[in-house]
């Protein structure tokens, strides 16, 4: 339908070449490895995955903890995506992006933050236990489900927060204005106007979140404690520490095919919804009663407490000696003391992490640009396509990035060693997220506006440049967003492969955080608030972008 | 515009991998995330031989070891340095080495040599010991425990905490010393150990940094509270060189006493199929080099196996070397890693 005439189908093979080159190709060969050691297939880790109660457990266990986490972070970004997408507040887009910035933080990181505020000897407990003198810790999270649940909830939020904002800011509020006139209270508003409009979103947003934490590795390991293991846990545990590939590559397919058969649901029920209630005029608007003020002040200190506290506990620790500000971390990052090789000036981790961000996002941009053209066409392809898209964030990292290793490394695509490896991995679990974010919008676009456009002679670029691409801007703007943060954070497969002297931001802060010494560990702190600030000027980059390119529409 | 970027895009793709040809005057070494070198040191060895350096990082020891493996018939590089004795009988059954009997190993201690067939060469050791918080012990008037077993008492029930050993290499490497001193096949054996652990409460975190900065009670930290911890016996002098008032140290002490620490030992090997086997053989001698096992310890808290090497002042001042670390065959550790983990997490979680 979109993109047509001759070159459309071409396109349409760059995001499936990509995908088959460096998804299924590598993911194949490493299952053809664990599954048919001896040239025939052997089921006999399957048989074992099935005969036991254990993997039964951790499957189950999963499953559960991926569904409250999906649940409890859509119910709680639901509300704040509503304020943030009708009213009109200073800082507004801000801390939109802002928001975002949890997401790139590395686990052991955020760990470390969240037991300095809710751990026993954290700020909560003593705030608590001096304000009414208690003499035991109240707050009792170390090491329990809540504290997985309460993290997941704290990275994913901003995912559901920004595809939902970003797809309801583009929609107009003449049927709710309608609905309101006719006498419809809060309660049937929400139920009969508001859920159904969202819902794409909603789903688009549950989807991803629902992929993410179902992988959930380091939060379960590290916050979870031994007591719980998802599948991503048992996959590594099985690959890297017992070197069991046979069931590695079973416990990965098990993932993979739960995953899809969960995204084919997931994409019948997104094109069922009809929802084109067509672009009006900005509506966002100016906070006028004193109810309103509370609400968005409500929705804005809620974030401050969820999102914020946490990273500001870290800004704290990096930057205090003894309760005194105390800046030589910072400085001591920016010398190799050590003059040690690999102990590189994080100036040059910095410029490093922001090459290959550069590269995964635009490469992001362009393949999930095409791929949601390819999907909100018509016809079986793009039915069977849309949930094959979502899997590289099905897949354990461990296991493709052993698949990088076994399937890249002959010409023409040696790349197993290459720094291209890294915005390749990236890219993978990056572009997921461009077709998430730009899908329900360009769904939503009512063919009558294109044909009316066809009709006075535009030709299908002009479709594009003014009609598609300026509607669907905010979800260009959110997916790159994203993009750019999987990158900086080095998601994916890229720390599974061998890398060469490509050190990011955050291999420094593993490296560091992994040596004895409190100046290595407020270091990796202070490396850890370098890649926030990065971050940061990345997501007011992208939204300048947006802006200057389409203008606020 | 898009046909343009996609076309630009794949020869990219295709065409900059040519550009990583391999040459004979480039040694690749394939070692962990934790491998640091003076760069001066390595630049030395560049000049001396002509050769370039080129270091892959492979993730963890054990990411390392298994992409080695799984790259056998095509390895990354020439020589693989950073397999210690727990991951050794692994790469050895994948036969992923080849042999190299280095000149320089006439300065090394035999008890470090493993075989007799020189598939890999001992480089630098690491003793995984508990370390105590000085000021705990002091104020609290308490005496440290001086056997493992002495950790089940009540004086210290609650102050210890460990790694998990399915995913941390200490808290594996402790498991193994608990393994080698109680076996598991005597009337007390480790598991009964462990139980007596979980009922003297002890504590099990996920990894190394966790334990160390999240749990561990020594100064600077203002979430630890326990004054014992899995960590290293390099650990205090590194805690007192990079802390922020070294005059104030010590901070904190290991526990070498016999049979309470277990030594990983480091090999490097020329790997099978080596493009450069000869470099990948310098490269091995040149680790076993004065300049490069004077370079270890504080690039990264190991010790040099070179018996005539000296120590760096505050290593030698502070670090405890075990005279007799508890000790397991590798071919034991590999054969048995699955059930020892298995039986453990059993008592730890029933």
């Amino acid at each position: 339908m979109r993109l047509r005439g001759s070159y459309g189908y071409v396109v349409y093979l760059l995001p499936l070449t990509f995908l088959a080159l460096f998804y299924f190709y590598p993911l194949l060969a490493i299952l053809d490895i664990g599954l048919r050691p001896d040239g025939w297939l052997d089921l006999s880790a399957f048989l074992r995955l099935l005969s036991t109660d254990y993997y039964l457990g951790v499957f189950l266990f999963t499953l559960y903890q991926a569904t409250l986490s999906t649940a409890l972070t859509l119910f709680l970004a639901l509300p704040c995506a509503y304020v943030f997408s009708r009213y009109r507040f200073a800082g507004k887009s801000l801390l939109l992006s802002l928001a975002t910035l949890p997401f790139v933080l590395p686990t052991v990181v955020v760990a470390l933050a969240f037991m300095s505020l809710v751990g026993r000897r954290g700020l909560v407990n003593d705030l608590l236990m001096t304000l009414f003198s208690l003499d035991y810790t109240p707050v009792q999270l170390e090491r329990t489900l809540a504290i997985v649940i309460i993290v997941h909830v704290f990275y994913n939020f901003a995912i559901a927060l920004r595809i939902m904002t970003g797809y309801w800011s583009a929609q107009g509020i003449a049927a709710e204005e309608a609905a309101r006139v006719l006498g419809a209270d809060e309660w049937a508003l929400w139920r009969d106007i508001r859920l159904p409009l969202i819902q794409p979103a909603l789903l688009s947003a549950a989807a991803l979140v629902f992929m993410f934490t179902f992988t959930s590795f380091g939060v379960v390991l590290i916050l979870g404690g031994i007591r719980f293991a998802t599948l991503e846990v048992q996959i590594y545990y099985q690959a890297i520490s017992l070197f069991n590939l046979p069931m590695a590559g079973a416990l990965s397919l098990l993932q993979i095919v739960a995953m899809f058969a969960l995204m084919t649901a997931y994409t019948h029920l997104q094109r069922g919804l009809q929802s084109a209630i067509g672009a009006g005029k900005a509506v966002a608007r100016p906070v006028k009663s004193p109810r309103e003020r509370s609400l968005v002040w409500g929705v804005v200190i809620f974030i401050f407490a969820l999102l914020f506290t946490p990273l500001l506990a870290l800004v704290a620790r990096s930057a205090l000696n003894n309760g005194a500000l105390d800046m030589s971390n910072y400085a001591a990052l920016a010398e190799s003391s050590r003059g040690s090789l690999l102990f590189i000036a994080p100036i040059e981790a910095v410029a490093n992490s922001l090459r290959f961000a550069l590269i995964s996002t635009s490469m992001a941009l362009i393949i999930g640009m095409i791929a949601s053209f390819m999907i909100v066409g018509r016809g079986g392809l793009a039915r069977l396509v849309d949930p094959l898209l979502m899997l590289p964030l099905a897949t354990s990292a461990v296991t493709l990035g052993f698949g990088f290793i076994v399937a890249l490394d002959e010409p023409p695509l040696n790349l197993r060693a290459s720094w291209l490896i890294i915005p390749i991995s990236h890219t993978l679990v990056a572009f997921p997220f461009v077709v998430r974010s730009v899908l329900p919008s360009l769904r939503a676009i009512p063919s009558s506006v294109r044909e009316a456009a066809q009709v006075l002679g535009a030709r299908p670029f002009d479709l594009l440049r003014t009609i598609d691409l300026p509607l669907v801007s905010r979800g260009i703007a959110v997916g790159a967003t994203f993009a750019f943060t999987v990158s900086m954070g080095e998601f994916g497969a890229s720390l599974f492969v061998a890398q060469r002297e490509s050190v990011t931001i955050p291999v420094v802060i593993y490296r560091l955080i992994g040596d004895p010494g409190l100046a290595s560990y407020r270091q990796a702190l202070a490396m850890s608030v370098i890649l926030l600030l990065v971050c940061a000027l990345g997501f007011v980059m992208i939204e300048r972008l947006r802006v200057a390119g389409v203008g606020e529409f | 515009m898009f046909t343009r970027s996609v076309l630009a895009l794949l020869l990219l793709v295709l065409i900059v991998p040519a550009v990583f040809s391999q040459e004979n005057d480039t040694v690749v070494v394939v070692t962990h995330d934790s491998f640091a070198a003076s760069e001066i040191v390595l630049e030395a060895f560049e000049a001396h031989t002509g050769m370039t350096v080129e270091i892959l990082r492979g993730g963890d020891a054990g990411t390392m070891v298994n992409q080695s493996i799984l790259s056998v018939n095509n390895p990354l590089g020439d020589v693989l340095y950073g397999i210690d004795n727990t991951f050794l009988s692994r790469a050895l059954d994948a036969e992923i080495f080849v042999a190299y009997q280095s000149p320089e190993l006439q300065f090394v201690d035999e008890s470090f040599v493993p075989g007799v067939d020189h598939l890999v060469t001992p480089i630098d050791y690491g003793d995984v010991c508990l370390n105590y918080d000085i000021a705990y012990f002091e104020d609290n008037e308490v005496d440290l425990p001086s056997s493992l077993a002495d950790l089940t008492l009540a004086e210290y029930k609650g102050l210890l905490v460990v790694q998990n050993p399915a995913t941390s290499s200490p808290g594996l490497a402790f498991l193994l010393a608990t393994i080698a001193v109680f076996g598991d096949e005597e009337d007390y054996t480790f598991l009964d150990y462990w139980r007596d652990l979980r009922s003297n409460d002890v504590l099990v975190v996920d990894g190394w940094t966790e334990a160390y900065y999240g749990e561990f009670s020594a100064p600077g930290r203002d979430t630890g509270a326990r004054p014992l911890v899995v960590s290293y016996a390099s650990s205090p002098p590194a805690e007192v060189l990079f802390s922020e008032n070294p005059e104030d140290g010590p901070f904190t002490g290991a526990l070498v006493g016999d049979d309470m620490c277990f030594r990983q030992v480091e090999y490097a090997g020329v790997l099978v199929n080596a493009r450069n086997p000869e470099g990948a053989r310098q490269f091995v001698d040149f680790m076993l080099s004065p300049a490069f096992q004077e370079d270890l310890p504080l690039n990264m808290f190991v010790f040099p196996v070179r018996e005539d090497i000296l120590l760096p002042d505050i290593f030698a001042e502070l670090a405890e070397i075990p005279a007799q670390p508890a000790a397991l065959e590798p071919a034991d550790i590999e054969a048995n890693r699955e059930d020892w983990i298995g039986a453990w997490s059993e008592v730890m979680l029933r």
